[in-house]
């Protein structure tokens, strides 16, 4: 299991149908040991089902799935004690307390009572959750609860966590924090499966993302190789002002290389294959009564990699999820 | 890996989450209370404790046992906290016999209120305890997986408790605690033959007063086998309706 470069998880094939609609459709990666592997798609992608294959509640209707080499796609049970698991919504018990559902969470991996009482107590306060520890789930905030839910989750020592959307839906001080055990988790060795649908976060914390659209895995690489792809794009925003007539028409007219896009009153946008001049166009839309107050260049981030590739709007994404969505 | 512990701390947290609760105590208490006097009531001379003992016996086991374990299960995996059970290291048989555990040993404890009422009001002497113990358990044990059963067949809480009722309320008549078997309408007779709590009933009518219709062994073979394919027919459903 110490093999640096070596596959934690094999996917190869891996198909779920249910009834006439495939779920994941025959997925095909690996998650080297170690990594942080990124798994992104908007609602409906097949990313939570993908997650319930490989931990064992859910039957994949083809395919295979290896675990350290060893294939365990009819019997994921065997290998249940090197994961732990945090899903998309908290499922700790709400009449326990924090240090309760911790030891009993414990219990179900066998450890000992005082080796769970000593470990339960260490992760409350390295999480920061001291305070709460005698209080029940219950009236914990989102934030405490998703933070217990990984507690929960790694108390049993595993090599690989799988998370859910670990950041969804808590404030931005819990979310931050969530990000930085994540961190830690991955400097002492943990193999960490993400997913999210937060592209600044899959960019900050993983190794390689995968990109799922319609059960289908699209694209699997590192951010910088993804953002690599489209760096042949060229893109220049402008600032303008004086005009509330559409030019995009226009432009394009003038400017056959360049794909124009209005994205506010003020802000125009130039998508191009060559580098852009500024100098025509710029001259282009003073003769037109438009001023340009500022132009920059902008660099393609995952997020112009993610929509190029599945053409899904991040902003619809976000907002689909935060209405309380559940992923698929 | 040691299961036992992962069992132990399911049945612990069980008992303390759902079973032992002041609601759930008194309601154990009484639920046997209420059906002794509805019979008390219901005689307008005298009424032989002893004859009537048996049956609430095993009403309040039957009661108590499908009635808890099918909404805690149905509630637990309503709120997705029975996923945390499927992704413990632990076989599923032994996972589930973790989960019934709770309700047998709250049936068995339900048992004993209408037993510890009776000794108040008559002579308990020449009942056969070694037969009523393992009775008493074996009972506890089909109810529960009977329980399992409705939780696995339903998705809410409110559903269990109707699709117990279906169960519940026939075997209550056909079981021949209240009218001997051998009273009902012939047709019925099958009917009783293949309900659980007949056996059990039978064990009760021996063990308290002497007056089973059935050999204790059969009756005690009977209710083992329907134990055995209770257990194994909610295994296959939690597999099929669970692990998708």
């Amino acid at each position: 299991m110490n093999d640096p470069g070596a596959a934690a998880i094999e996917v190869r094939g891996l198909t779920k149908q249910f009834g006439d609609s495939l779920a994941v459709d025959r997925a095909e990666f690996d998650v080297i040991e170690g990594e942080v592997f990124g798994y992104l798609g908007p609602n409906g992608a097949g990313k939570t089902t993908t997650i319930n294959m490989l931990t064992g509640l859910a039957r994949p209707t083809a395919g295979t799935i290896r675990y350290f080499g060893r294939d365990v796609t009819q019997n994921v049970k065997k290998v249940q004690h090197l994961m732990g698991v945090v899903p998309d919504e908290s499922n700790l018990y709400p009449e326990l307390t924090g240090q309760e559902n911790l030891c009993f969470c414990a219990s179900l991996y066998g450890m000992r009572k005082s080796e769970r009482e000593h470990q339960a107590r260490e992760l409350i306060a390295q999480f920061g959750l001291a305070d709460a520890a005698g209080k029940r789930f219950a009236v914990y905030s989102k934030g405490m609860k998703r933070k217990l839910a990984i507690a929960a989750a790694i108390i049993h020592r595993p090599p690989i966590l799988f998370l859910d959307e670990p950041t969804t839906g808590i404030d931005v001080s819990s979310a931050r924090q969530v990000r930085q055990m994540l961190t830690d988790l991955k400097s002492q060795g943990t193999t960490i499966f993400l997913t999210t649908h937060y592209i600044e976060e899959a960019e900050r914390l993983c190794d390689r993302i995968a990109f799922i659209l319609d059960g289908k895995l699209v694209k699997l690489d590192t951010p910088g190789n993804l953002v690599r792809g489209i760096q042949n794009q060229h893109v220049v925003e402008l600032t303008i002002s004086g005009s509330g007539t559409d030019l995009t028409g226009p432009l394009h007219e003038t400017f056959s290389e360049g794909r124009f896009e209005r994205i506010s009153a003020t802000i125009l946008r130039m998508h191009s294959d060559l580098p852009v001049q500024l100098a025509p166009l710029i001259r282009f839309l003073e003769e037109r009564g438009v001023g340009v107050l500022e132009a920059r260049v902008i660099r393609p981030s995952l997020e112009d990699v993610f929509v190029t590739i599945t053409g899904v709007e991040l902003e619809q994404m976000r907002k689909e999820k935060e209405k309380g969505g559940r992923g698929s | 890996m040691k299961p036992w512990i992962a069992c132990w701390n399911i049945l612990l947290k069980d008992m303390r989450t759902y079973y032992l609760k002041p609601p759930n105590l008194s309601w154990g208490i009484i639920f046997p209370f209420a059906w002794t006097l509805m019979f008390f009531v219901r005689s307008e001379t005298a009424v032989d404790v002893r004859s009537l003992l048996p049956g609430i016996m095993a009403l309040s086991i039957l009661f108590g046992t499908t009635s808890m374990l099918a909404v805690t299960v149905t509630f637990e995996k309503k709120g997705r906290s029975f996923d945390r059970l499927l992704l413990a290291p632990i076989p599923l048989e032994l996972l589930m016999l973790a989960k019934t555990s709770g309700a047998v040993f709250f049936g068995t404890l339900n048992a004993f209120v209408p037993i510890v009422m009776a000794a108040f009001m008559t002579d308990l002497s020449g009942v056969a305890w070694w037969q009523l113990l393992p009775a008493v358990v074996l009972i506890a044990v089909s109810s529960a997986f009977l329980g399992l059963f409705i939780a696995v067949s339903v998705s809410e809480v409110f559903e269990a408790q109707t699709f117990s009722n279906f169960f519940r309320f026939p075997m209550v008549f056909l079981c021949g605690l209240f009218f001997p078997v051998k009273a009902l309408p012939f047709a019925l007779q099958p009917f009783a033959y293949a309900i659980p709590l007949t056996y059990g009933a039978d064990l009760l009518h021996e063990a308290v007063n002497g007056m089973g219709s059935l050999p204790v062994a059969i009756s005690f073979a009977a209710l083992l086998v329907f134990c055995g394919v209770l257990f194994l027919i909610s295994l296959r459903n939690v597999r099929k309706r669970w692990i998708v």
